[in-house]
């Protein structure tokens, strides 16, 4: 009983609003806004199972006196302090809430966030380098959509920026494509008839994008970035029906607790 | 002596103390806001930025946009300049707003934008604008105000019956709002694209993060999307069209000196290596 009723639940759950979706019916707007008012209330719950879980967390960290456990104490402290605070006076400015979320965590948790720019900085200083053609297209491309994302890509890329760079990208095309060539063909490829094949498309191809950095970049961002994109959102999209099926047919059992599917 | 002292000089830049380069960001984005009047325009304004302009300028006076606000503090130097550009523009406009968030945080955010464009324009809350505040249950709530969105927001954020607001007259579902814009720092806006457009036509815009904007390139190339507000570029762009510098073009300063600082030490870097290479194969 205790898996067949939630499966049944889920099952009856499922089939309404996928079936719903077809029946543009007043009757089933009806069903369909009841529904989503016990999902609104379920989540509500979700919401205190969650603190209830931060709370237990902390206070047996406290208890237990385990590393650190001094911070489980500010934590605490802090969610005592929001909790009286919200519900003694409300979340209108200007109510003691307010000031808190304006003056106290939002400029932490903004700072949080900004160290993420100096570690990027890091990363990127100690870790994108040319080691491979590969890496080297990666790096071009991701050098110049930094630059087109600010307006002093716009103010350089008239100056010859864009040839320099699409020199440098095709003669990474040749020189990565170049050594799989002669693999495939067993035979030295014309490493120079490549060249020039190469070196006037790419030259054409800077001329045509030789509006502006932003134009590049939006190109970058539509036209290849999104080829790839679009694969993954079809797997994506794919994946989630067969495991919405997989639930709503009672064969992944997981979201029930106790073990994996079926 | 010379080789060597020039070997270890590439050893030393090659393994240069972070320290520097956390120094280099740090007077990056921290001059350009010192710097009196250092404002730099957004460059070249992107057709996606300019589609969501058009759109809320074409509507006539009193038509009601709703704006979701589901991002926090961690994202504000992003979204909040697009936030308060946007609200600027509808109450420049005439046109009614509506703040709503599925993200807890989002509400007292957007209420800040809200209120800084109210005060702009002398709009009054209640009357020409209204923040509806936070719901949980994500889809559940974005779908629920296709139905009924007195059954989803039955009070605004000050707990007012927002039914009686005069703000919200005429407004029951989606076919009453002429234009919505999911702004968030979360996968949110697949939501909204997901059932405020796909199962109830609503026109929609969104403005992202820019580390998120190319996951929305796909809906704007099926016209899912109007437009699309990217990053701070998006912001400051925003502010560029509605002709009123703030934060957007500010942080566009400081984020153009970063970005250069950071090409600088990645050639550096590059350079170093190559240097290093051609020696230790030598």
């Amino acid at each position: 009983m205790k898996v067949q009723v939630p499966i049944a639940i889920c099952f009856i759950a499922g089939m309404i609003m996928l079936v719903k979706f077809f029946i543009p019916h007043y009757w089933s707007d009806r069903l369909e806004e009841e529904l989503l008012n016990w999902a609104r209330i379920v989540g509500a719950f979700a919401l205190v199972l969650g603190i209830s879980s931060l709370l237990r967390t902390h206070v047996e960290k406290i208890r237990r006196r385990r590393r650190d456990y001094g911070y489980s104490f500010v934590t605490l402290l802090a969610f005592i302090i929001a909790c009286v605070l919200g519900i003694g006076w409300g979340l209108d400015p200007p109510s003691p809430f307010d000031w808190i979320f304006t003056y106290v965590f939002a400029p932490l948790d903004a700072t949080m966030f900004s160290l993420l720019a100096f570690f990027v900085a890091s990363a990127a200083y100690r870790t994108f380098r040319a080691r491979t053609p590969e890496a080297t297209i990666m790096l071009l491309t991701a050098l110049f959509v930094m630059l087109g994302r600010v307006p002093v890509g716009d103010m350089l890329a008239p100056h010859g920026l864009f040839v320099a760079w699409a020199a440098a990208l095709g003669f990474c095309i040749v020189w990565a494509v170049y050594p799989w060539l002669r693999h495939h063909t067993g035979q030295a490829a014309p490493y120079v008839g490549l060249l020039i094949i190469v070196a006037p498309v790419m030259v054409a191809f800077s001329l045509y994008l030789a509006q502006s950095a932003s134009e590049t970049t939006e190109w970058l961002m539509s036209v290849p970035t999104i080829a790839g994109k679009r694969g993954i959102i079809l797997g994506v999209a794919l994946g989630s029906i067969a495991t919405s099926l997989r639930i709503i047919l009672g064969i992944e059992r997981a979201h029930l607790g106790g073990g994996g599917g079926s | 002596m010379e080789d060597t002292g020039t070997r270890s000089f590439v050893e030393r830049l090659l393994q240069l103390d972070r320290r520097w380069i956390f120094l280099g960001i740090a007077l990056a984005v921290v001059v350009p806001f010192l710097v009196p009047g250092f404002k730099m325009r957004s460059g070249v304004v992107s057709p996606r930025t300019q589609s969501i302009y058009d759109t809320i300028n074409g509507l006539p006076a009193q038509s009601v946009v709703m704006f979701a606000f589901d991002y926090g503090p961690a994202s504000i130097p992003e979204m909040q300049p697009m936030a308060v550009a946007l609200c600027k523009h509808a109450m420049s406009r005439d046109l009614r707003v509506i703040g709503v968030a599925i993200h807890p945080q989002g509400p007292l955010l957007g209420g800040q934008a809200l209120r800084e464009a109210a005060e702009e324009y002398g709009k009054q809350d209640g009357v020409d604008y209204v923040n509806l505040g936070y719901k949980p249950g994500g889809a559940a709530a974005i779908k629920g105000i296709g139905t009924n969105i007195y059954k989803v927001f039955p009070t605004d954020l000050s707990g007012r019956n927002s039914a009686t607001l005069a703000v919200m007259q005429g407004v029951r579902t989606y076919d009453n709002i002429d234009f919505i814009v999911a702004l968030s720092s979360t996968p949110a806006p697949f939501s909204w694209i997901a059932f405020a457009h796909e199962a109830y036509g609503a026109k929609m815009g969104v403005g992202v993060t820019a580390v998120m904007a190319t996951d929305f390139y796909p809906y704007l190339q099926t016209d899912q999307i109007v437009g699309l507000i990217n990053g701070l570029k998006g912001a400051a762009e925003y502010e560029d069209l509605i002709r009123h510098p703030s934060y957007g073009m500010l942080g566009m300063s400081a984020q153009s000196v970063a970005h250069l600082w950071i090409i600088l030490t990645v050639i550096i870097g590059n350079i170093a290596f190559f240097m290093w290479r051609a020696r230790t194969r030598g």
